[in-house]
């Protein structure tokens, strides 16, 4: 791997234009990236970059401008020939084999003999390991690997196969703070060793701790390039969305509060017959936002799943306390029968398009899930519904061309307003929300904030499960943190730090284990 | 390590021939390419037809004319289509919740075989009017039961709706041989053969036609109504989509997916009915001839929309009269005829491809 020191940039795009169908994707985007620096690439949801990065992987091909490595013009069509380019992509989504090794994944697909020499190749993993600080075991299967160690094998298989641009797709939002400041230091080691690292990202505090220069975009347009010591957090926002923005997340105080959940020695099984849920005991009260924290995976599906009826419970009680009324458990029931007894408990899940909602259907439709069945007669009331949507699109704002275009066409933060919408509208005692600013810009993101705050100050009992710990120590009043499926500690969120946070994420104190 | 390869592409090319998505096709483009889709499948069918010495237009014309130049020819298109337009109400139905059901054929036969036992053995015990109600009424019964056994395997142990839907097909078909042979065989004779149904249970005309055509276009308008205006047509429109998505809203999935599939067997085998008591009057192994097969086309042709699906039972039957009378007059043998059928249809399938899908060729600047 001779790195020549050449003048050039390791990759230089110029006005690079993409489009699809009326849509501008990408609009004259020109932006460098040298060798042995770290380059953030910043913008809001539909700002272009993965549509940037897709070019430059060969996922896409230009409709008009040019590409230049090390200087010289070239044409990528493929991935095949952007790994002879020596650009290698590392996907947000993971692309490897559960029941193969870390080695294995690493050299599949790779061109070779008949047969692997599997030692020659562990040893080069080993040795790139090494060299930049990755903690890797090269024989140990993908299915017993964290989120983490997953994310390093992809990235040792992009340097495995020669790569010397590496691009990293939201690599961060998978990982706990404290993962995260490990691989900010490989990338700092790569950085030295000579590589060009582009790392896409709408962190912002993580923007200005790990890169060098940042590139903003926004609508598709190039808008600047900054060096990061030279800039801030409020004027990166700034040119993010392209007005003045507070970044400030209330926390507004409700003075009555009643418990209105109680969760008691709750277990649940996966249909695999693996414990998912483990003795979980935690209240639920009325005007909180309750966060709960977690490394992906460590249960928080379940949960909420569990206690909207969807996941079945082998152990324990879900016991709901009305206002005035006598407590019912409602461990075991379905969701109608929940409903039935005069319940209302509003779910956001984690997967919109997939669970929430139906993607094909138009807003009308969607809508009229939470009450197709309501009012006599085999038919449905879809006037309501067609009322409903088009007022939610007025309160909410929601972007669409009309009630009836279907919902996947709506861009990220437009559905989650129909999803979340439509939940508020069934006047929740209970509100469970699963990562409901995922993927969301900042503008959709404070609106969401305060729909949820809104909802608490109504005395509503709001589950929150989120995955930017900044953003739930900010907004939440408590923080229960998951981490295996157990409950390894309920912290106050205005006392907390997200050092204390992190840990829990990763080992459940002893005390709590045993009670 | 790996530059060397480089160089070879290091000119600028753009790829010689892609697909792209087109997002939303407006309604008068989408014709467009159906009527461009049409007129290359008569082209294409044209050269077969000049291979063999005709002229293609004088064939094509005799197609249109046997279908709709008489007041004969047209009852006999009716006729072909009434089935028709049953089996694709009954897989449209299956096909909105995507529960691949291709077992519509056997439907057809069960409900046949229902509606025969009271033709065969309470003709003479019961009025005309409750006869024909009550055949009508076994055929959809026993079409709907066929069609809950997959559905209930389905919902219970998650089967594979496809194969066990086929298969049962071939129970459905051996059955009638079996009564064909045996139990309801015609007296005094060794063919295999069930005997003609009596006057008293055979379906009354209509405008020359048995009034079947009436019973299944009031059919196609309650299912047009049942799928895009009632509870349970949404309810089954949305497991379609999305199980996941129907079981968070608190639907009961298995429930869903036995009822929807109980109507469209029931269609099916009311289907069966009417072409036992109206077509044939008689039960043999020809009774569902392959509509239950050909109906699938008609669904996916129609989008499944329960209306367009009159139109399309139409077209199909009119290829099919044409290729009957092309025969006759041109002596066109009957393997080309069904193969000009066969093109037809492939276009007009193909089209749909092209109305969400182009082509994008180099060289065309300016964005595509």
């Amino acid at each position: 791997m001779n790195q020549q020191t050449s003048t050039f940039p390791a990759i230089q795009t110029q006005n690079l234009i993409k489009t699809f169908d009326k849509v501008v994707a990408n609009d004259n985007v020109s932006f460098d990236v040298r060798r042995g620096e770290i380059l953030a690439l910043l913008g809001e949801n539909g700002s272009g970059k993965t549509t940037l990065m897709n070019m430059l992987s060969g996922i896409y091909f230009p409709d008009s401008g040019s590409i230049e490595v090390d200087g010289k013009e070239v044409s990528i069509r493929s991935p095949k020939d952007a790994f002879g380019l020596g650009i290698g992509m590392v996907h947000q989504h993971f692309k490897l084999v559960d029941v193969f090794t870390a080695a294995e994944n690493i050299v599949l697909g790779l061109p070779g003999k008949l047969f692997l020499d599997r030692k020659a190749s562990t040893r080069e993993i080993r040795e790139i390991s090494e060299r930049y600080g990755f903690q890797l075991d090269p024989d140990k299967k993908i299915y017993n690997m964290s989120v983490s160690e997953k994310q390093t094998v992809e990235i040792v298989k992009v340097l495995y196969r020669g790569a010397d641009i590496l691009i990293l797709d939201e690599p961060t939002a998978v990982l706990t703070p404290q993962e995260t400041e490990q691989l900010f230091t490989t990338l700092r080691n790569m950085k030295a060793d000579g590589k060009a690292i582009v790392i896409i990202t709408h962190k912002l505090n993580e923007v200005l701790s790990v890169s060098d220069r940042v590139h903003i975009l926004r609508k598709g347009k190039s808008i600047a390039t900054v060096n990061t010591p030279e800039t801030n957090q409020q004027e990166l926002t700034e040119m993010m969305v392209g007005r003045a923005i507070s970044l400030k997340i209330h926390r507004p105080l409700v003075e009555v509060k009643e418990d209105r959940l109680q969760i008691s020695g709750l277990n649940c099984l996966s249909p695999e017959g693996v414990q998912a849920l483990q003795n979980i005991n935690f209240t639920l009260q009325s005007g909180e936002i309750l966060g709960i924290a977690g490394i992906a995976g460590s249960g928080q599906k379940e949960l909420c799943e569990a206690l909207a009826g969807l996941y079945p419970v082998s152990s324990g009680s879900i016991l709901y306390h009305p206002e005035g009324a006598d407590t019912t458990d409602i461990v075991g029931k379905a969701p109608k029968e929940i409903r039935d007894m005069g319940i209302t408990m509003a779910f956001v899940p984690e997967d919109r398009l997939g669970m929430g909602l139906v993607a094909n259907m138009d807003m009308t439709d969607n809508v009229m899930l939470r009450h197709y069945d309501k009012g006599r007669g085999p038919f449905a009331d879809r006037k309501r519904s067609r009322g409903l949507a088009e007022g939610l699109i007025d309160q909410l704002e929601i972007v669409t061309p009309g009630v009836s275009t279907p919902v996947r066409r709506l861009s990220g933060g437009n559905v989650q307003k129909v999803l979340l919408g439509r939940e508020i509208d069934s006047a929740p005692r209970v509100l469970i929300v699963a990562y409901p600013v995922r993927g969301l810009d900042i503008n959709s993101s404070y609106t969401i904030y305060d729909l949820l705050n809104e909802q608490k100050k109504r005395g509503v009992a709001v589950l929150f499960v989120g995955e930017d710990l900044d953003v739930l120590l900010e907004l939440a009043d408590r923080i229960l943190v998951l981490c295996g499926g157990q409950v390894s500690g309920i912290v106050d969120a205005a006392n907390a730090t997200k050092e204390e946070v992190g840990l829990l994420m990763t080992q459940v104190p002893e005390e709590v284990d045993i009670s | 390590m790996s530059r060397q390869s480089v160089s070879n592409i290091n000119e600028p090319r753009v790829p010689f021939l892609r697909i792209a998505r087109r997002h939303a096709t407006p309604r008068r483009q989408a014709w467009l390419i159906r009527t461009v889709g049409l007129l290359a499948a008569l082209f294409t069918g044209s050269l077969l037809i000049l291979a063999l010495g005709h002229n293609p237009i004088a064939v094509y014309l005799d197609m249109v004319d046997s279908a709709f130049g008489s007041r004969i020819g047209f009852n006999e298109t009716v006729r072909i289509a009434v089935p028709l337009l049953g089996s694709a109400l009954a897989v449209g139905l299956a096909f909105k919740m995507k529960f691949w059901n291709i077992g519509t054929e056997g439907h057809i036969l069960i409900g046949g075989i229902a509606a025969t036992y009271f033709a065969l053995f309470h003709y003479d015990t019961l009025p005309v009017p409750v006869l024909l109600t009550v055949m009508g009424l076994a055929g959809a019964a026993a079409g709907g039961l066929w069609g809950l056994i997959p559905a209930f395997f389905r919902a219970k142990w998650n089967t594979n709706e496809t194969l066990f839907t086929l298969m049962l097909n071939y129970v459905a078909f051996g059955f009638i041989l079996f009564l064909q042979a045996g139990p309801w065989r015609r007296a005094g004779t060794d063919f295999p053969i069930i005997p003609m149904f009596e006057q008293a249970a055979r379906l009354p005309r209509l405008f020359g036609i048995h009034i079947g055509w009436l019973l299944i276009l009031s059919l196609t308008v309650l299912v047009y109504l049942y799928l895009n205006r009632s509870k349970q047509g949404y309810q089954l429109t949305v497991v379609g989509q999305s199980e996941n998505t129907a079981r968070y809203a608190g639907m009961n999935v298995g429930r869903i997916i036995m009822r929807t599939m109980l109507f469209s067997g029931a269609i099916a085998g009311f289907v069966g009915f009417i072409q036992v008591s109206g077509a044939n009057f008689t039960l043999d192994e020809t009774t569902a001839g392959g509509v239950g097969f050909t109906g699938i086309t008609v669904a996916w042709l129609a989008h499944l929309n329960p209306l367009i699906m009159v139109l399309v039972a139409m077209f199909i039957a009119m290829l099919e009269r044409g290729a009957t009378r092309i025969q006759t007059t041109f002596m066109i043998p009957d393997a080309i005829a069904s193969l000009l059928i066969g093109i037809i249809l492939f276009f007009m399938l193909a089209c749909e491809f092209f109305i969400h899908y182009r082509l994008v060729i180099r060289n065309r600047k300016g964005g595509h």
